[in-house]
């Protein structure tokens, strides 16, 4: 791979765009299923600068990071997936905004 | 030369389809799009020399992810009905202050990233250098994921269950009529 | 016999019980009879005493039970009995006795009638335990006894609140010479550790020197508590207030014996006395000074039981001043002679008003002379006592008191002068009020004239009032010897003159008429300074600014919780940002997440500055 230098602050970039589009949508969206997608799209991004920076210094820790944040995307998913199914069981609804019974 | 045209088409394509994938309305749409995103990922992840993490972004993430979405949409059998509401949900009013909020975060991680100069990567860090180390310095970081991951399977186990407890009390039961 | 006078104060507590507990099922003749013949057989009894007494003058102690015992303090309810509890017990059950037969028919409309006579007769009993106890504690119950009866009677017709006003003032004003007399009763037992007023004399010799500071403290906290009781200068202001009550009770114990306390007190712990001779000038001066002050606003009141008030506090004032002198018997003799006169005065009045439809002005009155003549002879030969007339019991007294005043060293002619000025005030008032009332045209129509129960007490109170100067009190033990020099007989011819010049100015003035003062009178000043006493020296406005009023203005600012307020105030704040926070709980996901990404932007701005 010789010659090729694709420049860290361009990933970077990707990586925080990636970010910010995942927390735009977490914002906006109301459907628990897409606040869970919005969410793997972030924890996505933060993989993404992590594994780059590793590759910066060609050190392998990056990607052990990336699997620990792939680790924590699984059981996220897992416990947020049953929510949901749960949540539509009781409400039939996946409103987040319905949801409101923690009002103070 | 070629892997920076990859590079940008990859990049190109994640960020397409991810915007995509926050904007549809149908959450299986949303979902083939979100796995177009990681795909693209994934080829930016082997094109700065990290072929194994490649193959865990495509495996697991796309994989094995994804497809739990996938059931759980199916399961939860959504419809056209929750479309349509989904469309009324995305106004403008709705996400022009996120919008306003994100922005102000991204001008700042444009700073912060602006001084981190030069090549991404110099060569390729592969599977037994990363596994060397994950169970050498490592090994307590996958001690704890593993916790991570025992903890969610309980939890999901759990929370998974037809039902948690007795049966909707008659407020929660008018509640739902309501809805 | 001895052992038979613990039945005297005994006898009218019981028939006051009986009065309270059983009103609703006697007969008002049964009421009456219990009532005063409870009083009747304490006085046989007290005469039963005193004839053996007489025949053998041997002091004596008699312990009923032990009141109490606390480590090393005890007190014993015991009785004490010599020449002047004798004295005392004669004029409290003797005099006691004629008021309560007058009561009975001056109070014979009353609805209160058991109550009223219950009330009284626990005033006998009070009174007869403050002058019997052998020990200051003792004391100090009956004195405080007499307190509650007195408030008890002040406020006797409490359905005008103007009565329950003065019932309360009269409590509260005595409260502080209470308060003062037992911090000097606690300092007596610290310092002598014994309230036994025998044993208190004993140790005084032992531990103090003439002139120490200890004695002289403890001499003044008591004369606190005599000032307040006997109503001197300055705790006098609830005495002419004190009138709202009943006449009879003006007369017992307004008059006769409860006022006369403060004096019976000093008197009794004289020994003390005898080592702070600071407080005995404290104590002549602060009776010369009410003396005046009294006989001044006496001067210029036109009511009839206001007049005799003040006229009290000054005659109170010449026991003091006798007391302040070292003339203790002179003092007691002028405590007996004026219970004599001032009850029959307050007798005599209370039978005017009792048949004059409840008038009070003497300037309403007039011309009872020839209605009332029994009231009017009471009233000529009290007055005439009031105002020391040769050959009336006052005359005695009084005489000697001025005669003793004038030969103590240095201020001895300025306590007589004063004294002096007194006695003259003292004749003109008395006899103002005897000739605007019995002289000159009918103003107001009596409606009844005396009855035989008014008559006998009156009749008797006369006789006393007239012959009392000839009774030789048997106090001889009880105090020492008075070093009596005859002073210069110009000194008694003065004495003697000044009451009959007081008469004669009276009678030009108010009913001769050939003393035209009116030019006099109406000048301005005169005007004023007749302002200034008829307020009673303006004390009770003084004593309204300087104490009633800042104590009504804390109530006002405390009625308004400052301190509530201020924990109030804590939980409204908290309440509010309760509210904050409560608002901020909205329940919504989103906005949760919103908060958030605010948070991480102002973050992640903070770092990137710090960097």
């Amino acid at each position: 791979m010789e010659g090729l230098n694709i420049p860290l602050n361009h990933i970077l970039l990707i990586a925080s765009l990636l970010f910010v589009i995942g927390m735009l949508g977490l914002m906006i969206r109301r459907n628990i299923i897409f606040i869970l997608m919005s969410l793997e799209v972030m924890l996505n991004s933060a993989a993404l600068a992590f594994v780059a920076a590793g590759a910066h210094w060609g050190q392998p820790d990056g990607q052990i990071v990336f699997m620990l944040i792939l680790s924590i995307a699984a059981a996220e998913v897992a416990v947020g997936l049953s929510l949901v199914l749960q949540v539509q069981r009781r409400f039939r609804s996946l409103d987040m905004d319905s949801l409101d019974w923690m009002r103070g | 030369m070629l892997e920076i045209i990859l590079f940008y088409i990859a990049a190109t394509v994640a960020l397409v389809s991810t915007i995509l994938a926050m904007t549809r309305a149908n959450a299986i749409h949303a979902l083939i799009y979100l796995i177009v995103s990681l795909l693209a990922v994934a080829v930016i992840f082997y094109l700065i020399g990290a072929p194994f993490v490649a193959a865990l972004e495509i495996v697991i993430y796309a994989g094995a992810i994804m497809v739990l979405f996938v059931f759980v949409i199916m399961m939860l059998n959504l419809g056209a009905k929750g479309d349509a509401r989904e469309k009324t949900w995305m106004r403008p009013s709705v996400w022009v202050g996120p919008a306003l909020l994100t922005i102000v975060l991204f001008a700042e991680l444009l700073y912060v990233i602006s001084s981190a100069e030069g090549p991404v990567s110099t060569g390729v860090v592969g599977a037994k250098q990363v596994g060397l180390s994950l169970f050498g310095p490592y090994v307590l970081a996958v001690e704890i994921a593993s916790m991570l991951l025992l903890a969610g399977l309980v939890g999901s186990f759990h929370l998974g269950r037809r039902y948690l407890d007795r049966a909707p009390s008659s407020e929660l039961g008018h509640q739902q009529e309501g809805e | 016999m001895r052992e038979l006078i613990g039945l005297i104060p005994l006898i009218p507590l019981l028939s006051s019980a009986t009065l309270m507990l059983f009103a609703g099922h006697l007969s008002r003749f049964a009421i009456g009879l219990l009532g005063v013949g409870s009083v009747g057989i304490a006085a046989i009894l007290t005469a039963k005493m005193g004839i053996d007494f007489l025949g053998n003058p041997e002091v004596f102690k008699v312990t009923l039970w032990t009141w109490m015992q606390v480590g090393t303090f005890s007190s014993d309810v015991a009785f004490y009995f010599d020449g002047l509890t004798l004295v005392m017990m004669s004029v409290i059950t003797g005099v006691g006795f004629l008021i309560h037969l007058f009561s009975t028919e001056f109070m014979e409309e009353d609805v209160s009638y058991a109550r009223y006579f219950a009330y009284l007769n626990m005033f006998v009993a009070a009174m007869l335990i403050l002058v019997m106890a052998d020990n200051l504690l003792l004391l100090y119950l009956g004195w405080e006894g007499v307190g509650v009866c007195s408030y008890l009677l002040v406020g006797f017709w409490y359905q005008n609140s103007a009565n329950g006003y003065a019932a309360r003032k009269a409590f509260i004003v005595t409260r502080i010479g209470d308060t003062l007399m037992a911090l000097g009763l606690f300092l007596l037992f610290t310092e002598l550790g014994t309230l036994d007023i025998q044993a208190l004399g004993d140790a005084a010799k032992d531990k103090w020197q003439v002139g120490d500071s200890m004695p002289l403290i403890a001499c003044l906290l008591i004369l606190g508590g005599a000032v307040g009781k006997s109503a001197q200068l300055p705790l006098h202001t609830w005495l002419p207030d004190a009138m709202a009550g009943p006449t009879p009770v003006s007369a017992l114990i307004h008059a006769a014996t409860m006022v006369t306390a403060g004096v019976y007190l000093i008197a009794r712990t004289h020994e003390l006395y005898l080592f702070a001779p600071i407080a005995m000038i404290a104590v002549a001066l602060v009776g010369l000074a009410t003396s005046l002050m009294a006989a001044f606003t006496a001067l210029t009141q036109h009511d009839i039981k206001r007049i005799l008030a003040y006229s009290t506090i000054s005659q109170i004032g010449y026991m003091f001043l006798a007391l302040g002198v070292g003339a203790w018997t002179a003092g007691i003799f002028h405590l007996m002679t004026h219970a004599f006169f001032k009850a029959l005065l307050f007798l005599g009045s209370g039978a005017i008003i009792h048949c004059l439809h409840h008038e009070h002005n003497i300037f309403k009155m007039g011309g009872l002379r020839t209605r009332m003549p029994v009231t009017f002879w009471s009233f000529m030969i009290g007055s005439a006592a009031l105002a020391a007339l040769p050959m009336t019991s006052g005359f005695f007294s009084k005489d000697q008191i001025l005669l003793q005043a004038y030969q103590v060293d240095g201020i001895g002619p300025w306590l007589w002068f004063g004294g002096l000025v007194g006695a003259l005030l003292t004749a003109v008032y008395s006899f103002r009020l005897v000739f605007v009332v019995f002289f000159g045209q009918v103003n107001t129509e009596p409606d009844k004239d005396t009855g035989w129960r008014m008559v006998i007490p009156l009749s008797l109170l006369c006789i006393l009032a007239m012959m009392g100067g000839w009774i030789i009190i048997p106090v001889t033990q009880v105090f020492p010897l008075a070093v009596f020099e005859h002073p210069a007989h110009w000194v008694e011819y003065v004495s003697i003159a000044v009451p009959i010049v007081g008469v004669i100015i009276a009678y030009l003035i108010f009913l001769g008429g050939q003393l035209k003062v009116d030019v006099f009178t109406n000048s301005f000043v005169m005007q004023k300074l007749q302002q200034f006493w008829f307020s009673g020296w303006r004390i009770d406005w003084l004593y309204d600014q300087l104490l009633v009023r800042p104590y009504y203005g804390l109530a006002r600012a405390l009625k308004l919780e400052p301190v509530d307020n201020f924990y109030r105030l804590v939980v409204t704040i908290s309440q509010t940002f309760n509210q904050w926070l409560s608002a901020g709980q909205s329940g919504q996901m989103r906005r949760y997440i919103t908060s958030m990404v605010f948070g991480l932007i102002v973050l992640l701005a903070i770092l990137v500055r710090a960097s």
